[in-house]
Order: C-alpha cells, then structure tokens, then sequence
C-alpha cells in the first residue's frame, strides 16, 4: 500500500463503496437501491484486490454480485407492495440511532485496537493456501456451515413445498 | 528475463509490443508510462479482434444458417452479400434510440452498458498465445465466472426499466437460467482446476502442453455439460428462451432500439467468443497443438480453434428447435446436476490415485482418458433410461389433455423414477 497507484485506487474504491452504499438508504425505488447495492459490493472486491486477497475479491463478485443479488432481487419480486417504493417505514428513529451505533462501535474499535502488522510477504497463490486452512485447521467450522445451509436449504423446501403427493403435482 | 526475439517475429506478438515498450523506456518516460501503454495497446487489440470477428461471425453466421435452412441468406450488399454486416452497423447507429414514456430512465440507459462491461472484461484473462494474456491472474477461472454472473443483474435490469410485461419476463427467465447454468458450469470447471492444480488459466495451458494432452480427452462430460451451460449463458438457440421471439417477442431487449439493441447484439456475440476461447484454453490446449505450435504461431492456433468452437454455436443455432422453459430447467437439475457431480467426484479420487500411488503419467492419464470416456457415455445413457428420456416417443400414445395449462401436449412428462 506504499506506491502512489495502490493509494489512488484505494481512495477512488473508498469513494465508490461508501458513495454507493449511500445511495442505497438514500434512494426510493428498490431496484435502484439494489444496482447500488451491487456497486458498492464490487467496490469491496476492488479494495480486496489492493490488499492482494484475489481469491476473496473473486468469490465476493462471484457470491454478492453474482448470487446475494439475485436472491434480494427475487426477495423484490414476491413482495407484493414492495416492488415500486422504499420510502414506506414507520422505523426511521430508532434505524438512525442502530446505524449510528454500530458506525460509533466500528469506529472505535478500529481507532482503538492495537493492530498488529505482519512483516512476512504476501502470498503467491491465495487459493490453494485459503483450500488448505479451510480443508486442515477449520475442517470442523467448514462442515458445520455446509450442513447449516443444506438444512436451510432443506427447511425452505419443506415450508414452502404444497400437500398433496410429487405425483399430483405432475 | 530472456532476451526479447526480433519485433517482427509473429510467433509472439508480445515481441512488438516489448520492442516499443523499451524504446519508449529509452526515450526516458518515467516507470508508469510503458505499463498504461502496454494496458492501452492490449486493449485496443483486443477490441479490434473482436469487432473485426464480430463483423465477419455476422456474415457467416447468417449465410451458414440461411444455407442449413435452405435459404439463400444476405446476398444483395457488396459480392455475395459481404457488406451487410457494414450496412447493418450504419442502420443501427442511424436508428432513433427510443426510450418509452414509462421507462425508469437512468436504468434503461445503465443496462446496455452494464451487460457491455462484462462481456469485455472476461477477455482480460484469456491467454491468446504464450504469455499473451493482459493479466493472467492466479484465480483466472473463478473470475471468468464471476464477472460473467455479473451479467444476470444487467440482464434483470434491462428487463425491468423496460417497464414491459414481455421484457420482464425475459429478464426473469435469463435470471432463472443463469442462475442454474451457473452451478453447472463452476462443477465442470472444477474438474480442470483439480486436474491441472492451479485456477490460472495459462498454467492450465502450460500443463495440457506439459503432458501432452488436451483437457478435452480427460474430463469429456464435463466439456459436454461445460458447452451446454454456455450456451444457455451467451442465450443462443437452442437455449435462447429469454428472448423467444415466438412467445414473448424478443426478451429483455424488447423495447431496446437503434444502437441500444446494438450494445445488447454486440455484447451477446462477445459472450459468445469468450466462451468459446475459455473452451479453448481449458479443454482443447489453448495455443498448443502437438508440435505444430512450432510452425504456426500459437495465437493463429488459438483464433483457429476458437473459431471452430464458435461456429459449433452456430451450427446448433441453426438446426436444433428452441426449448421450453421448464425442460431446461428440469435438464439442469435433474440431468446435468447429479452427472457432474460424479464427475467430480471421479476427477477427484483419480487425481487421488495418481498421486498417492506415484503412477508416471504416460500410463496413468491414458488410463484415466478411457475410463472418463467410457464411464461419460454410461451415465448420460444410464441416467437417461433411469429418468425415462432415452427414447422419445415417435408417435404419442395419446393425447394428454392438461387441465391446468389449458393446452394439449402429445407426450407425458417423464414419470417419477422408472416409468416412462
């Protein structure tokens, strides 16, 4: 984070994110808030990318960009009353105190924390060392959140899934 | 570093370009400069190539379908009709841009340049030639993933500031599709990323030339399931049911005009060509070609091969009928699905047994090779008779009269497990 380049690109993807994640709260119609949504994801992956993270700044476009926002997207479209308007909220108080509070907690804590910097070089290939950690020291914290989503995955079928037999509803 | 050949050496186009890098490093610029040159020069080639292959792929592709359909296709423009793709970029640069009253402006303006950007971004990572990328990153095949999903959000916006019921239901669809062809894709790249040990793509060259072998010959199913997932994303025929000009006029783009609808055309032939050069790259050995790479220059290779993939495209577009919608659906989930899943799962415990066991390639990859292919064709067909799809009946046994739709099909759907 030294050379010029690495500072400008940090304060132009700065700008995008927070830019963008503005706008999200700021404009009425969904959609759009869900396209600057999106931007202000693949601001994160570019910030990822001057911290040399790659493969984080991939799996972020791949998973938010790519997959988060089709889900909200969707989130949009079965909801009746929603889909025009986001101006509609009796909760504009207490939301601005909880955003204010967690913003003050992050701050602080980032202000105060004795960050430790590591003096060891980067890595050549994120991937395979990230594969590693996750298949070797976190295996356990790993499976239990592959099986945490497939029985979501699972309790979302069964909730929404309509009586009657499969054969029926051929 | 070793020295660089001679500029005018074609073999490596990189030649001409490191030979003007150094003599404006020669002329004293500072560091910055040769490297947003190079970055510059790059793109630019790249534009070109693909305006110039998009220009040409217009014209072949519409005499090539005009003669499989026994037509005769655009012969009035210039001989043989060979400035119609001219004449058509001039009609739509000329065309009133409409946008509808109701539209949400911003967005339907946002759309054709956000389905632009991805289209052109994937080709920063493909090596056309050795060393011939713009940047070969280390995680080059997750990202060729990544930005293209990055399209189902332009797509869905398209369809949406359109404020159109046809258009919307477009967009819908391509998110649905997309959104299944997508997993189909990541399982069959996973398999090459195994094999190879590495996500960037010019390693996966590297190892294919390295071991004398092309991708293809390991992992066929996986090139199958790989070309079908594909071409539902590039949304050409027979897969191109978001823009089903029959059923829902043409799709997202339905109220898109002049050189709007030019941006979405332009950008759907890009899609095109990146797919088929990741296919190249990953599964056909990418610049290498046993040995001839030592004559031809591997770039003229490489545009040969993906030429050849591309005009796959096209030959499927023009002879086979288009989908419904819930056969490709039900073809993702039921068909595709579990068969790369075990495509995996055997890429997985062969790479296994050849490395435990310390096998030498030259016996364990022809191995590998005959075992994949045989086991490809067991499952498509075993899985196939399992589903009841194997035969399809030539003449219906009766009509099946469906209540809910309101309309006559002449087959039943594909029973649960075993009947047919």
């Amino acid at each position: 984070m030294e050379d010029t380049g690495s500072i400008v690109a940090f304060w132009l993807l700065a700008a995008l994110t927070v830019g963008a994640a503005l706008g999200v709260a700021a404009v009425r119609d969904l959609i759009r808030a869900v396209v600057l949504l999106i931007t202000s994801f693949l601001g994160v992956a570019g910030l990822y990318i001057t911290l040399s993270a790659d493969f984080v700044a991939v799996a972020q476009v791949l998973i938010y960009a790519g997959a988060i926002s089709v889900l909200i997207l969707f989130a949009i479209m079965l909801t009746p009353r929603a889909s025009r308007d986001n101006a509609e909220t009796f909760l504009q108080a207490p939301g601005l105190l909880l955003a204010g509070l967690v913003a003050f907690t992050i701050a602080f804590v980032s202000l105060e924390a004795d960050w430790s910097v590591v003096e060891r070089e980067g890595f050549e290939e994120t991937a395979s060392v990230i594969g590693e950690a996750l298949l070797s020291k976190y295996v356990l914290p790993f499976e239990m959140a592959s099986v945490l989503l497939l029985v979501s995955m699972l309790g979302a079928i069964v909730l929404v899934r309509p009586e009657g037999t499969p054969e029926e509803e051929e | 570093m070793p020295p660089l050949a001679e500029w005018y050496d074609l073999r490596d186009l990189g030649n001409a370009v490191g030979a003007f890098l150094d003599w404006i490093r020669d002329q004293g610029a500072p560091d910055w400069v040769p490297y947003v040159v190079s970055g510059v020069i790059g793109i630019l080639a790249i534009l070109v190539w693909l305006l110039l292959s998009q220009l040409s792929f217009i014209w072949i592709e519409r005499r090539v379908i005009g003669r499989m359909q026994s037509r005769i296709g655009p012969n009035r423009v210039g001989p043989r009709g060979l400035l119609q793709p001219i004449a058509d970029t001039i009609k739509l640069f000329l065309k009133e841009a409409i946008t509808n009253r109701h539209a949400d402006r911003p967005l339907f303006w946002a759309a054709p340049i956000l389905i632009f950007l991805p289209a052109l971004t994937v080709f920063a990572v493909i090596p056309f030639g050795s060393g011939m990328s713009l940047a070969d990153l280390n995680v080059g095949v997750l990202f060729v993933i990544a930005v293209s999903s990055v399209n189902t959000m332009a797509v869905f916006v398209a369809g949406w500031a359109s404020n159109n019921k046809f258009a919307l239901l477009g967009a819908m669809r391509t998110v649905a599709m997309l959104i299944s062809y997508e997993l189909i894709q990541v399982l069959a790249l996973l398999g090459i990323a195994v094999f190879a040990g590495s996500m960037r793509i010019g390693a996966i060259v590297d190892w294919q030339s390295h071991f004398n072998t092309w991708l293809l010959f390991l992992q066929p199913l996986a090139l199958v399931s790989f070309i079908i997932a594909s071409s539902v994303e590039i949304g050409r025929s027979p897969m191109d049911i978001s823009e089903a000009e029959s059923e829902i006029v043409a799709g997202y783009h339905t109220e898109y005009s002049g050189i709007k609808f030019g941006f979405f055309y332009t950008a759907e032939y890009f899609a095109g060509f990146a797919i088929s050069a990741i296919t190249v790259a990953l599964y056909l050995g990418g610049w290498t070609a046993w040995g001839l790479e030592e004559w031809v220059p591997g770039w003229l290779l490489f545009l040969a091969k993906l030429y050849l993939v591309f005009f796959l495209f096209v030959w499927t577009r023009g002879t086979l009928p288009r989908l419904r919608i819930d056969q490709l659906m039900a073809f993702a989930w039921k068909f595709l699905l579990p068969l790369a899943l075990v495509n995996v799962l055997v890429t997985g415990a062969e790479v296994l047994i050849w490395r435990e066991g310390d096998l030498s390639a030259g016996l364990a990859l022809p191995i590998f090779g005959i075992v994949n292919a045989a086991l490809a064709v067991a499952l498509v067909i075993g899985w196939a008779t399992f589903m009841g799809h194997l035969r399809p009946e030539r003449r219906a046994k009766r009509a099946v009269l469906t209540q809910e739709l309101g309309a006559i099909y002449y087959r039943r759907p594909a029973g649960p497990l075993g009947e047919a």
